[in-house]
């Protein structure tokens, strides 16, 4: 009996616990979504910022946000793939492979603002391509990469290893394979690791900072070598950069980047589940 | 023709397979290469240990303490939060939540882990800033505590999801046995499940730091960012991070200023560095 | 005068320190139906992959010995040249997550038949060689999971044979199968040895008096005894294979 009121006492601090994650996050983006509705309009998601950013909209930073992260997955996807490729199917387990996975793993750890100095060192000044969408989508890219690879590796993973015998026993090479057999059924977990990896560099600031992001630009970016505004910079300049900025703008401009970000994870995760009940072997 | 093509397929593969160490090679070496510039002026005693930083100033000092400790401070309080409620969020989840809702609070976890630190700093900013300041008396709401709370949210989603892996990583046979000899659940859970499932907890609990003292943006916000030794929870300090984040817009470049930024992002690169080595012994121990 | 199609000498295989196949000495000659019996670990099947060289993808294999295939060396083919001249199939059926038809034109399309009549034609002659074609031919456009066991593994068939190959291998082709679909299959191999040579592993020593010319049998990685298969049957000379085959151990 005694352990048995243990067991309950325990278990309601355990969901007390649980309570103190989720109710903040239903509360926070409730209070977001309120707060944050009033200012959506067509004019705030397709105007120019005008009055210091005071009034008017936010399409700079929502059109700079959706070229970075193109030009992120443009950059990692090709090499993200290839690299799990060369993992899952080519590598052997020797010290270059663990040197590889350590460098995976240390990729996934390193800050994104440490990011954000690379690519000024790196891209911004060493190759001169200066403040630009070049600079910024290249570290970007380097920063999702190891959430594709590892996702890639995941889901090539997941395809049974007798399709890639039979296929080898029929004549086919080793790339024939991969490419007709291995890589057609990883796709959904590959484009679902892909989403995750825009969803989080659609988010990010910190690696943005100094290698693209513009305090205050008023029109569209022409090419790849111009700087642009981003949604999440955006929101940290007007939130604690510039006095005097409606409530109503801070809180419209939080709630589109959320709801940008979160619809983004919730494809993935529908994707996911969906590939879940699909599974036929 | 055909073996030539596989050939080159085949390189392609190669060097994509080894970009990342090439990537982590480029950051460690361009860090150095700014970074290190610091120290042809300044000593890295006076840098590591130096209790004054004031890049701006004349003379310009260059003593990274009070921002180390602000770091540790801030981290420690969060670690202090997120450690408790997290695995115990993960026990729920992984042992006593119904499978359908289990399936929902894994997906609100998961939200959590999206949402971006900018959107969690404004939030901070305009709700736990101002009740900080009322309920101390503070002249301010921007402390070290504030950046705690915070920082503790951000680190729940690694801690959560980790802890969960490691529990669900503990043989089923292990819970059986104990129920075989008429344990309750509880008890199978915190004298056989949550001992086996140690070194995976351990792991969650140091990549949950890791992304503490990474965190960037939200940590800038509500801190307050007073380069100076914390002495109080309630008082505004500045993380090594921010550091960089508020002052590399201000430097020009080649400066020793912009050399320090660097330094401490050796410094951040290191910490990281480290720590996702030993989770990664945790994690994958045979 | 019969051909020798494969003679295989001295071959030893090794996986780390484990010696899976010992000296083994043997041929095999056009337009026979091989069977190979033994028990768990006898190092039947490593010898089957052998000729397939799948065992290669492991990576600690190391082998030594010769073997001589038409009158030339193993080694000289290409792997895929070899691959498509000796088919595998494996034990349990693995159809690829591809239609039928696709399943069954998989090996011609990677041999560089692109012409879809051409590939119709090869589709219906392996198809209808296994046995399975009247079953199937109205769902050639579905998924080949769709498809029964014993389909399945009759697909496997019409699916090596469509590489035309010159000898298939069987690796205990009926070990999941039910004893009509096992029926239904070795009726295909009693059609397939009028054009094939065929190397049938199995532990069911039933089916290789049923379908075997000549029997081999392996012991922990060493050929024991190979002969006419009704007279291995009915006087061995090795009384560990009497032992095996009168069902003393195995």
């Amino acid at each position: 009996m005694n352990q048995k009121i243990k067991q309950k006492i325990a278990f309601f601090i355990l969901f007390l616990s649980i309570c103190l994650v989720v109710i903040p996050i239903v509360l926070l983006v409730i209070f977001i979504g309120i707060k944050g509705l009033p200012a959506i309009n067509w004019e705030f998601l397709t105007g120019l910022p005008k009055q210091g950013m005071r009034a008017g909209g936010i399409f700079p930073a929502i059109v700079g946000t959706v070229y970075l992260v193109i030009g992120a997955v443009l950059f990692s996807l090709p090499i993200g793939i290839l690299s799990a490729i060369y993992l899952s199917e080519y590598a052997k387990e020797n010290i270059l492979t663990r040197l590889i996975r350590l460098a995976i793993i240390n990729l996934s750890g390193v800050p994104s603002i440490v990011y954000g100095l690379f690519g000024l060192a790196f891209f911004v000044i060493f190759f001169n391509f200066g403040t630009s969408v070049l600079s910024g989508s290249l570290t970007l890219g380097i920063m999702i990469l190891p959430i594709i690879i590892t996702a890639t590796q995941e889901s090539l993973k997941s395809v049974p290893y007798a399709f890639r015998e039979v296929s080898l026993s029929l004549g086919a090479t080793k790339w024939q394979t991969i490419k007709n057999i291995v890589l057609p059924n990883a796709l959904p977990g590959i484009l679902t690791g892909t989403i995750l990896g825009i969803a989080r560099a659609a988010g990010e600031t910190a690696p943005i900072l100094f290698t693209v992001a513009a305090f205050y630009l008023p029109h569209l970016p022409k090419s790849i070598f111009d700087q642009v505004m981003a949604l999440p910079y955006h929101l940290y300049v007007i939130s604690t950069q510039i006095p005097g900025v409606p409530d109503r703008m801070r809180y419209g401009t939080a709630l589109v980047l959320l709801v940008m970000v979160l619809s983004i994870n919730l494809i993935a995760i529908i994707l996911r589940y969906q590939l879940r009940k699909k599974k036929r072997w | 023709m055909k073996k030539l093509r596989e050939f080159i397929i085949e390189k392609t593969i190669f060097l994509s397979g080894i970009a990342s160490i090439l990537f982590v090679l480029l950051i460690f070496l361009f860090l150095l290469l700014n970074g290190l510039s610091l120290f042809k002026t300044v000593n890295f005693k006076d840098f590591l240990l130096g209790e004054n930083w004031s890049p701006v100033c004349e003379p310009p000092s260059f003593g990274i303490l009070p921002l180390i400790l602000g770091s540790l401070f801030v981290t420690l309080t969060a670690a202090i939060i997120s450690i408790p409620i997290g695995i115990g969020s993960a026990i729920y989840i992984a042992e006593v939540a119904p499978l359908k809702i289990k399936e929902f609070l894994k997906a609100m976890v998961e939200t959590l882990a999206a949402i971006p630190s900018i959107v969690l700093g404004f939030i901070g900013m305009v709700t736990l800033v101002p009740w900080i300041k009322r309920i101390f008396n503070l002249p301010t709401g921007l402390t070290a505590l504030s950046g705690a709370i915070l920082l503790s949210f951000m680190a729940l989603p690694t801690i959560i999801s980790i802890t969960e892996d490691a529990l669900y990583a503990v043989p089923k046979a292990y819970k059986e046995a104990a129920f075989a000899i008429g344990a309750t659940h509880w008890q199978a859970i915190h004298r056989v499940i949550l001992p086996a499932a140690y070194p995976g907890i351990f792991a969650a609990v140091m990549l949950g730091m890791g992304r503490v003292i990474g965190e960037t943006m939200a940590v800038m916000m509500v801190t307050g960012n007073a380069p100076l030794i914390p002495k109080s929870l309630l008082v505004p300090v500045r993380t090594l991070t921010a550091t960089i984040a508020a002052e590399m817009g201000e430097t020009v470049a080649g400066s020793e200023h912009y050399f320090s930024l660097f330094a401490i992002g050796i410094i951040l690169f290191i910490i990281s560095f480290i720590i996702n080595i030993t989770a990664e012994f945790f994690l994958h121990r045979e | 005068m019969v051909e020798k199609k494969v003679e295989v000498k001295n071959l030893n295989v090794w996986f780390g320190q484990t010696h899976s196949l010992k000296d083994i000495n043997l041929d095999i000659y056009d337009n026979e139906v091989l069977t190979i019996i033994g028990p768990a670990n006898s190092g039947k099947t490593t010898f089957l992959r052998m000729l397939n060289r799948l065992n290669e993808l492991q990576e600690n294999f190391r082998f030594s010995g010769e073997i001589i295939f038409d009158h030339k060396n193993f080694f000289d083919f290409s792997v895929q040249e070899l691959r498509k001249k000796i088919g595998m199939v494996f034990a349990l059926p693995v159809p690829l997550p591809l239609t039928v038809f696709d399943n069954v034109a998989y090996g011609p399309k990677l041999h560089g038949i692109r012409d879809r009549g051409k590939l119709k034609e090869i589709v219906e002659r392996s198809l209808r060689l296994a046995y399975l074609w009247e079953e199937v031919k109205d769902r050639l456009n579905a998924s080949a999971f769709l498809l029964s066991g014993g389909q399945q593994q009759r697909l496997c068939i019409a699916r090596t044979l469509a590489c035309e190959p010159e000898i298939i291998l069987f690796d205990e082709p009926c070990s999941g199968l039910d004893p009509v679909s096992t029926a239904k299959i070795e009726e295909a191999m009693q059609e397939l040895k009028k054009d094939y040579t065929l190397v049938l592993v199995t532990n069911n020593v039933k089916q290789a008096a049923r379908v075997g010319d000549r029997t081999a049998f392996f012991l922990s990685g060493e050929l024991i005894e190979i002969e006419r298969t009704d007279r291995l049957f009915t006087a061995p000379k090795d009384n560990r294979t009497e032992g095996y085959i009168s069902g003393r151990f195995g």
